[in-house]
């Protein structure tokens, strides 16, 4: 047996042995998902789940060792990644400390912010919240206005963020402040703090959808220390250079969104078939319908050997650094398509908001959710700007 | 096996990107459009294919081929597709040969030397009517004597008029709709009672209508089993499928490229006409969906090499996929030349034509969408 094949082997072992029943369960939704950080909630089996992995590292399985990681090599972090999905294990950790401070951090971050910050976010005990976009900074976010004024040993933080997921639940902030009023892309700095500094505020948004995870996020008089202790620098890289860590991480929070297009489920027509109707040969007897849903079936199949594909070049590194730009488009494009398809089938039983048998208008409401996947972490029309000024090379854009 | 080319495949890209380039460019295609060429495609290419081993790819190595698979065929395809090279590749090494894989050894010892020397052109003759529908196939074949007499018409036959073997769908059993009673033969193109009428098609090739009046074989002819010719009509069609449609992913990846260098060039308004965003976001698009539709034929093409029983929807989502992707490249393609693209001095107007051809070749995009609703049971 080949190194990797005892590996499978044996990670499979470990995973039945240890992963608790209850998180063998498919997630039923959002509240099934585990956050972690200083005030949590758990239901039976998370906390155990989480623990236990995070002792193995590998609610981090490709970060080093040293940061609370598992040290898994790519090929290691695919079989993992793989059995879990095989064994229907569930994440141990949602976060967006995993998923986006923690890749800035180990690209851009000091030895000292590293053993600082990343275990905590390993482990699940700090939970992170991103702020970048403003008021006046959605898609033109380099435009950012909220200051942070340099008073020698902190800086004074003033100003709004919006659209900050889960800022009303997260202990830290990753934020981007303006420090150079006379620069723009060269005046922004990448900062970290705690959200329960006096001055900070938060208030949770309405959507179209209703409740959400979106809050705003108001700054008035913070003071955000220079340093957490010996070395500990609050600012990622340098202070004006936040936007060469904000682009990085832009391009990782694109790959990730554009994965939702890769999992959104199988096909829809033969539940629809059995809902609607169907003729003497079998098939969904509103021909039209039928159609818009084979061709859906199409759509989403070729995007998941896409994502297939984009996964196996990134870690490769043969695919364009813009590529994710076009994952995120086409992903968030087609899972709209999608839950619009789920409208028109499902008819009038999906219009109901709020009654039991539509489980509080669920449908309804993921639908229009559903219509930010392609506003969120840039819009469709910026990807199309990137694609064509980063990979073909148009003139002028 | 993951998502992209190995090195293997790379090497091979390569060198069919450059023989393809250097060997048979658009300019190729014209030529021979030019002068009326009866074949619609040049015999001494045909031979230089086998020089390069391309005519035996799908050919067992200890048959004197290549022994690779699908993907390698895809390979060389895109090239074909891109530089919109005609020649009997696709019906000949990938279809016909992978159908000749699924029979005996007598008709591989037969028909192989030839393909592998690049002598040898074999056709499809398939349809029946103008839309592709091998499910309705009704052509008989009776028993005669130690054989077999065929009756019946076929059309969209490409290259059968220059081809030495036809291979034909015929009934020996059941009828039209039934899963069971075809029966594939192996048929000399110059037999008695066999009647090509050719037609040069849009895109220049050629094909041929092909009656069959009272045309006997021997029962050696059979491809495979008598009344069980769907097995070998299977992967005929998956061969020929993802096949066409990595020669239209080509197309649709070639038109692209010029339509992009196009409107890199061309000004209006005094700027660059490729810096207007309406321009612009139409063409990421494309790309977008162009790279979708490149991972989805070679995951269809790592499935047939896998023997994967998925590789059937696969198949027509990659057929669909191409399609789909290179009618935006064509038609964007046409419209962003702005008058120029109407002309046949530019190269555009050949990539529309050749992607509607591909289009109808084993299926479009409506009978492929309609197959998957069915292998999803609805």
């Amino acid at each position: 047996m080949s190194d990797l094949e005892t590996f499978r082997a044996e990670t499979a072992a470990w995973l039945e042995a240890n992963c608790p029943p209850e998180m063998r369960e498919p997630m039923t939704g959002e509240e099934d998902a585990v956050w972690g950080g200083r005030n949590p909630t758990y239901k039976p089996g998370q906390k155990e789940w989480l623990d236990i992995m995070a002792a193995k590292g590998w609610t981090v399985p490709d970060w080093p060792k040293e940061y609370g990681g598992g040290g898994l090599s790519r090929e290691e972090t695919k079989i993992l990644g793989q059995e879990m999905a095989r064994l229907k294990c569930r994440s141990p950790l949602s976060s967006f400390g995993i998923w986006m401070l923690g890749p800035a951090l180990l690209h851009f971050g000091t030895e000292a912010q590293k053993k600082h910050f990343l275990p905590p976010i390993a482990r699940g005990e700090i939970r992170w919240c991103q702020g970048y976009s403003e008021p006046g900074s959605g898609s033109d976010l380099a435009s950012l206005q909220t200051s942070a004024i340099d008073k020698g040993d902190h800086f004074l933080v003033n100003g709004q963020k919006i659209w900050t997921s889960y800022a009303d639940k997260a202990d830290w902030i990753f934020c981007l402040t303006r420090t150079d009023k006379n620069e723009k892309h060269k005046g922004i700095t990448f900062m970290l703090f705690d959200m329960a500094r006096k001055g900070v505020t938060t208030k949770p948004i309405e959507l179209i959808s209703g409740a959400s995870a979106f809050c705003e996020t108001f700054f008035d008089d913070v003071k955000v220390p220079k340093e957490y202790g010996e070395g500990v620098s609050s600012v990622v890289y340098e202070v004006n250079k936040g936007w060469d860590v904000a682009k990085y991480l832009l391009g990782h929070e694109r790959s990730m969104i554009s994965d939702q297009g890769g999992s959104t489920g199988g096909s829809l027509g033969a539940k629809f078939a059995d809902q609607i109707g169907r003729d003497t040969m079998g098939r969904l007897d509103d021909p039209m319908l039928r159609a818009e849903l084979a061709d859906m079936d199409i759509e989403l199949l070729a995007f998941r050997a896409m994502a297939e594909r984009f996964g196996d070049t990134f870690k490769a590194g043969l695919c364009h650094p813009a590529q994710p730009n076009m994952m995120k488009y086409a992903g968030t494009e087609i899972n709209k398509r999608r839950h619009e398809l789920i409208m028109a089938a499902g008819g009038s039983d999906v219009l109901e908001w709020e009654s039991d048998a539509s489980n509080g208008g669920m449908t309804a409401r993921s639908w229009l959710r559903t219509k930010a996947n392609s506003i969120e972490g840039g819009t469709s029309e910026v990807m199309l700007n990137v694609i064509s000024k980063q990979i073909l090379r148009l003139p002028g854009a | 096996m993951p998502l992209y080319l190995n090195e293997d495949q790379q090497m091979l890209h390569d060198s069919a990107a450059e023989f393809m380039k250097g060997e048979a460019p658009v300019s190729h295609l014209r030529e021979f459009r030019d002068k009326k060429c009866k074949d619609g495609f040049s015999h001494a290419l045909w031979k230089q294919f086998a020089q390069m081993g391309f005519t035996g790819i799908l050919i067992g190595e200890d048959e004197g081929g290549l022994g690779l698979g699908h993907v390698e065929a895809g390979v060389v395809l895109e090239e074909i597709g891109r530089n919109l090279t005609p020649s009997p590749f696709l019906t000949t090494a990938v279809a016909g040969v992978e159908a000749l894989n699924a029979g005996g050894k007598a008709l591989r010892d037969k028909y192989f030397p030839g393909i592998i020397a690049g002598e040898t052109v074999l056709a499809l003759a398939i349809d029946e009517n103008s839309k592709h529908r091998p499910d309705q196939i009704s052509m008989a074949a009776t028993r005669e004597g130690n054989g077999f007499k065929l009756d019946g018409k076929k059309q969209f036959v490409v290259q059968g008029g220059s081809a030495d073997m036809l291979i034909v769908a015929a009934r020996t059993s059941g009828a039209a709709g039934d899963d069971k009673g075809l029966t594939l033969f192996a048929v000399d193109a110059n037999a008695a009672g066999v009647s090509r009428d050719s037609a040069r098609l849009v895109d220049s090739a050629m094909a041929a209508h092909v009656q069959f009046d009272g045309v006997t074989v021997d029962a050696d002819a059979v491809i495979g089993e008598v009344d069980d010719g769907d097995t070998v009509l299977r992967r005929l069609l998956n061969a020929g499928r993802s096949g066409a449609a990595a020669e239209t992913l080509g197309v649709g990846a070639g038109a692209m490229d010029i339509t992009v260098d196009y409107v890199k060039g061309r000004s209006q308004f005094g700027a660059l006409i490729g810096s207007f965003q309406a321009l612009q976001h139409r063409i990421a698009h494309l790309y977008s969906e162009m790279e979708i539709a490149r991972a989805t034929v070679l995951k269809a093409q790592q499935m047939l090499d896998e023997g994967s029983s998925k590789a059937d929807l696969m198949v027509s989502v990659a057929k669909a996929k191409a399609g789909k992707a290179t009618a935006l490249s064509v038609k964007e393609g046409v419209q962003m030349h702005g008058g120029v693209g109407m002309t046949d001095e530019y190269d555009i107007g050949l990539y529309m034509k050749r992607d509607r051809a591909l289009q109808e070749f084993m299926g479009d995009v409506n009978y492929h969408t309609n197959l998957v609703a069915e292998m999803h049971g609805y």
